[in-house]
């Protein structure tokens, strides 16, 4: 690597290596949006694992920040699988959308995540909070 | 690059090390390469995350989940229900002892729950190694501020207006003490890290060496700047090899990039940092002998005036601060000095990172704010004392320090309130002792370690330590006299008056304290000729309850020396003139018929 030659160029080589520890530092905030996808056996077999690539690949695309991708277990809708879960913060109610391929997991992340509205006809559930 | 979607930290730090956290590290890339998944999935060492009673350590972002205790044998079961199902492993999750439950996230675990991190606020969250992981978190912003828009005035009036002192013993002003360095003229001035922490216990500055050096070599390149010098120094000892590995990494990647060495980030303001590696005398983490050791000479203190700050490193002003002290320094420009000395007391401002250790369930690292209670760090951090005993004394301040006893246990924790109950800061060591620590093996153990260590300079520690030591050892082994009190006190007074540097000046600390706290037991010893505690070997007996022996043998066939005697199924009998008191006897005994008194 070459010298960095001013403050600037050092502040941009930050913006540029921010990833390194943007998970990291995401994972202990209290503001952050978790999104939950369901990848138990159920999960994965439906296809849970190109959801979570649409959905990290879509974040990334758009440049979402203070926002968690995590796999969790089993939701119990295996029949409804892939589940992705929208866990906002502070106890906001958690929403629940179901079969949600590829294309679906993009439109999540522009419509409800980034916009802020839900998209009505996917939603499976609602309730509980974090 | 796609980004990682999952990071797995593994603790990379000394104590996590030794309880085999490179093989967990390793069989976490072995296996997630073998299943593909080594693209979407990073696995990193990083620094201390303090929690050492219980290591290894493994860390999983972003659903931020704490596992303990992990084993190369636990990776393949976390990657195929973490990793890839989802399922955090409840089994190696945290149980804490006050709720009975397992804890899965770090914020929820009592021992993190009353710690401000300031020093270690990047010990557990960035690779060491990869300088890119620290400008991640605004690394070399604050220098680059620094020398691009400050003028060293300026620097001085934030660092003074933080309130920040000292965090190697003396707690003196860190913004004075660049101040003294810079308003003396010179040609050539120098910025010395002191890494040699030497107290018994004591790992705090290791381990912000190996989870962050970069924030001290920022730091001290900041100082640089500021008191206008353009080299560096870090003196630590030999026996840190990992900090000194990752020091040697950190240097090497900084001057890469040009933010060491000529020049900095374009502006002409040259600094280089070099290390120095001392052979781990106690008295080199004294300024002036360290000064000494720095130059190739004998580790023994220099007379001062004239202080470092005038004439240190070669006779050029150098200015010397211990690492934790130069680990608040970027923080304390980044935030401003109004966030930094909001944190505390009204005299001593910001956090205390603390070696917790001794007698107590969590031995780690801890960093509270100044002004936290002993029983604060004791019970919510520390756990309680292990074992469920009581709580009898904590050792503050190493080597130097006193023992503070249980009773003061509400003691709001800052530099002041140490030193009037009569012991003081230090580098933060915090030995916790329970009902079975006599407190005059205590003091003579210290006295061991300062007498071993004294440079033999000044005739009043190089002696007087030994003579101390001598008296102390006819007390625990009950031949002591009501006048070796006095004689203690006399000897402890005369040392500490006398001696050159704060090695001896603060020697006798350990004695006095105990004898003004715990007197009772000094008594107890020399009247009486019994320990308390029942730790002095020589004032106590091992003997059998007759109505309690079953005459199993036991004992007898397990005594080293032979001296237990009996028939089969008949009390036995402990020949008292042969028994070395070893205690093996006690711990065989399947019904306690043995006791100690």
């Amino acid at each position: 690597m070459s010298k960095i030659k001013s403050l600037d160029e050092l502040r941009k080589i930050r913006e540029k290596v921010s990833d390194n520890t943007e998970v990291r530092i995401t994972g202990e905030s209290a503001d952050r949006t978790i999104i939950a996808v369901g990848m138990a056996t159920c999960g994965i077999a439906a296809g849970a694992r190109e959801t979570m690539s649409a959905l990290l690949s879509e974040i990334e695309a758009k440049n979402v920040k203070n926002i968690s991708v995590i796999a969790t277990g089993c939701l119990g809708y295996c029949y409804a699988e892939p589940l992705v879960e929208i866990r906002p913060p502070h106890d906001a109610p958690i929403v629940r959308y179901a079969n949600v391929g590829a294309e679906l997991a993009k439109e999540i992340i522009d419509k409800h995540i980034c916009e802020g509205t839900f998209i009505e006809d996917a939603i499976f559930n609602r309730g509980g909070s974090n | 690059m796609a980004n990682f979607r999952m990071h797995i930290l593994i603790c990379g730090g000394t104590g996590c090390m030794s309880s085999h956290s490179p093989e967990v590290h390793k069989n976490f890339i072995d296996i997630l390469g073998k299943k593909g998944l080594s693209k979407e999935i990073q696995v990193l060492k990083t620094g201390c995350f303090g929690f050492c009673e219980q290591g290894p350590i493994v860390k999983i972002y972003p659903d931020n989940i704490f596992y303990v205790g992990v084993t190369g044998q636990d990776v393949e079961e976390i990657i195929n229900e973490h990793v890839i199902k989802g399922r955090p492993v409840q089994r190696l999750l945290y149980v804490d002892p006050m709720k009975k439950s397992p804890q899965e996230e770090h914020k929820d675990i009592a021992f993190y729950q009353s710690q401000v991190r300031i020093a270690l606020k990047n010990c557990g969250l960035i690779d060491p190694e990869n300088i890119d992981d620290y400008i991640s978190v605004r690394g070399y912003e604050a220098l680059g501020e620094c020398i691009t828009s400050k003028t060293p005035e300026e620097i001085i009036k934030i660092i003074k207006d933080s309130g920040l002192r000292g965090r190697g013993g003396a707690g003196f002003p860190t913004g004075l003490k660049w101040e003294f360095a810079q308003k003396s003229a010179s040609d050539k001035k120098y910025v010395i890290c002191n890494a040699d922490e030497g107290d018994p216990g004591a790992f705090m500055d290791r381990s912000i060496l190996e989870g962050d050096p970069h924030a001290v070599l920022e730091a001290m390149a900041i100082c640089g700047y500021a008191i206008g010098a353009d080299e560096g120094v870090i003196y630590i000892r030999a026996e840190y090899p990992l900090a000194v590995k990752r020091l040697q990494v950190a240097i090497a990647q900084a001057e890469e990039l040009g933010l060491l060495g000529d020049s900095i980030l374009g502006t002409g303001f040259n600094f280089k940092i070099t290390l120095s590696l001392g052979a781990g005398a106690f008295v080199c983490g004294e300024e002036t002998a360290l000064l000494n050791s720095v130059e190739g000479g004998r580790g023994e203190p220099r007379v001062r005036p004239p202080f470092p700050a005038v004439k240190g490193l070669y006779q050029k002003p150098t200015n010397i601060n211990n690492v934790e002290t130069y680990a608040n320094i970027t923080q304390i420009i980044l935030n401003g000095p109004e966030w930094f000395n909001s944190i505390g007391t009204e005299t001593s401002k910001g956090t205390k990172v603390f070696a917790l250790a001794g007698k107590i369930n969590n031995v780690g690292l801890v960093e509270v704010p100044m002004g936290t209670s002993i029983r604060d760090i004791i019970y919510k951090i520390g756990g309680g004392i292990r074992g469920g005993k009581k709580f009898k004394a904590i050792q503050t301040g190493g080597p130097s320090g006193g023992c503070i006893p249980a009773e003061l246990m509400d003691l709001k924790i800052d530099y002041e309130t140490l030193n009037a109950a009569g012991s003081m800061m230090g580098s933060g060591g915090m030995i916790v002792m329970d009902e079975d620590d006599c407190m005059v093996n205590i003091a003579k153990f210290y006295l061991e370690f300062t007498l071993e260590e004294s440079c033999g300079k000044c005739t009043p520690c190089r002696i007087g330590t030994t003579r101390i030591y001598e008296i102390l050892e006819r007390i625990t082994k009950g031949q002591g006299k009501m006048e070796d009190l006095d004689a203690l006190k006399e000897l402890g007074e005369v040392i500490r008056d006398a001696s050159l540097c704060s090695l001896g000046q603060t020697a006798p600390n350990p004695v006095l304290s105990t004898i003004d706290y715990f007197y009772d037991e000094y008594l107890a010893h020399i009247q009486d000729k019994k320990c308390p505690a029942k730790a002095c070997t020589d004032l106590l007996e091992y003997v059998v309850i007759d109505e309690k022996c079953i005459g199993c043998t036991l004992c007898a066939r397990n005594c080293p020396v032979s001296c237990i005697s009996g028939a089969v199924k008949k009390p036995h009998h402990i020949d008292q003139s042969k028994c070395i008191k070893c205690g093996v006897c006690e711990s065989k005994c399947p019904v306690k018929a043995i006791i100690k008194q």
